[in-house]
């Protein structure tokens, strides 16, 4: 693998996640280098979202252990918590905007609560933000349920580079929106990572902006990374699952399990 | 053996459930002295759960403590006690109406708003959000709410205790008979230190369980519309069960010496 000598941003070794009798991490090894702009891809439901909430400690892995920076970050709660979350930040597959506040506060929001800054200032930051991914000083103003999705998906995308993190993880970033629009996010998230030069981490099953947004792409299937590799290897691989999953085949190695 | 089953599954669901509980408690207690403390947003909660339920709390307890005179006036006439029942009111209201009225009608409309409005936040993913930017959601959601009810609880109950009294006395002057003067003096008479604290203590354990109730059950809801309805029942549910259950074991600890 490239750059195997520095330390890994983030690296999961082993993951085990299960919600009563069902396991959604089986294992999970993955690394995630500095820099790098790796994709996730797998079905809905093969724990994708769990395996990020378990990097940002919103849930405890059964097992298996979690570094970031070479850190041990897996079972830490309270202020060493916080200190690690500062370097990340996530857009959330529903933007997730808070509807109480209105756009520009939820931009400073990571600043003025997390960061100590004041308001003010955190408000020039906000709209600085706003402007990086195409939105007025006009759409500051607004609550949140007067935008469109795509405009909450930027809103969002704002959110998640207010405080400059070193980490971001976007979760279906392009799900819900039309292909226009999902390509202005795409170049969105391109554009803003590389002004940042931020390490990032994406779920996704739509194979378009996988290619685009990436330059690793790892395959989820059953908790287990099944494959991995730099994007442009992923239509040369003799891997069935990867082959089925990126040409959207019923038939193949991966069985949809219709009941839950 | 089906049924054993049965029998076990709710067992360890029960104290599932109460453990989960617990914990929830007690973080969120713990949290309340940690900084930052969110003082705007305990006054923004002070305002929704305390001035926003003036109208209704005022109201029922305008009516019940009418209600509490004409029945008390009923009864006590039939020994010749018709003297007692500006004392009777005052007891009846300050001790135990005044705080379980309002506490009743807090809870339905005040738990109901707190899981609908936590409970939608979760599934939208909005309290993973203030994880992600470095903001604890117990404190952000969860200690503003429980500051704000028990703060606000004590003073609704002050002011429906005079309500209450205030409808009792208009029932007696109006509909009884009683002269005005006379039904104040017996009232301002019979009033004690012990009747009204011992309200606004199960005021404020009250206001406590509400904003508990509304909190845990909006933060544990899953699933979409459906499971922010259940949520939200499930709050008003508990808290009114929880309040009736607390009025029970604290007018035992305050009253049984």
């Amino acid at each position: 693998m490239m750059g195997a000598n520095s330390t890994p941003k983030v690296e999961l070794r082993g993951v085990k996640k299960r919600f009563g009798d069902k396991v959604v991490l089986d294992g999970l090894d993955l690394t995630l280098q500095p820099g790098h702009s790796l994709v996730v891809i797998g079905g809905s439901g093969t724990g994708k979202s769990v395996m990020i909430k378990c990097v940002l400690g919103i849930l405890t892995p059964d097992e298996g252990e979690i570094f970031v920076d070479g850190q041990e970050v897996t079972r830490l709660r309270g202020r060493a918590r916080d200190l690690v979350l500062k370097k990340f930040a996530m857009l959330f597959q529903g933007a997730a905007l808070f509807d109480s506040l209105p756009v520009w506060e939820n931009v400073a929001f990571g600043l003025i609560q997390g960061h100590g800054v004041p308001r003010s200032k955190a408000r020039d930051i906000a709209i600085e933000k706003l402007a990086k991914v195409g939105l007025g000083t006009d759409v500051a103003m607004l609550s949140p349920a007067e935008l469109s999705g795509g405009m909450q998906k930027r809103v969002g995308l704002a959110r998640a580079i207010a405080a400059d993190p070193e980490i971001i993880f976007f979760d279906e970033p392009t799900t819900g929106l039309d292909p226009i629009m999902a390509d202005v996010i795409n170049d969105l998230i391109i554009s803003t990572v590389k002004d940042l030069g931020v390490t990032t981490l994406s779920i996704t099953h739509d194979m378009v902006s996988a290619r685009k947004i990436s330059d690793q792409i790892a395959m989820l299937y059953k908790g287990k990374i099944v494959w991995d590799g730099p994007t442009p290897e992923i239509d040369h691989t003799e891997n069935a699952f990867v082959d089925q999953f990126i040409h959207g085949r019923a038939e193949g190695p991966i069985t949809m399990e219709i009941r839950a | 053996m089906n049924v054993l089953a049965a029998i076990g599954r709710m067992t360890l669901g029960f104290f599932q459930e109460t453990g989960r509980l617990s914990l929830f408690t007690g973080s969120s207690v713990s949290s309340v002295a940690r900084p930052p403390v969110y003082w705007w947003l305990i006054a923004q909660q002070m305002m929704r759960i305390g001035y926003y339920s003036l109208p209704v709390v005022g109201l029922t307890a305008f009516f019940t403590g009418g209600v509490l005179a004409l029945q008390i006036y009923n009864g006590a006439s039939r020994y010749g006690a018709e003297s007692f029942v500006p004392v009777v009111v005052l007891v009846g209201i300050t001790r135990e109406l005044g705080p379980v009225i309002a506490g009743l009608m807090v809870a339905g409309r005040v738990a109901a708003a707190i899981a609908a409005e936590i409970g939608t936040m979760r599934v939208t993913e909005q309290i993973d959000a203030l994880t992600t930017l470095s903001t604890s959601p117990i404190k952000y959601l969860v200690v503003p709410r429980l500051v704000a009810a028990v703060i606000s609880m004590p003073i609704l109950v002050a002011i429906a205790d005079s309500i209450g009294v205030l409808g009792g006395y208009i029932a007696s002057t109006q509909s009884l008979g009683f002269n005005g003067a006379v039904y104040m003096n017996n009232t301002m008479n019979g009033l004690t230190y012990d009747d009204v604290s011992s309200g606004l203590i199960k005021a404020a354990v009250f206001g406590f369980v509400i904003a508990l109730m509304g909190c845990y059950n909006g933060f544990h809801s899953k699933g979409g519309a459906q499971g922010v309805g259940s949520a939200t029942t499930n709050a008003v549910v508990s808290a009114s069960i929880l309040i009736l259950a607390a009025n029970y074991l604290l007018t035992n600890l305050l009253f049984t010496k």
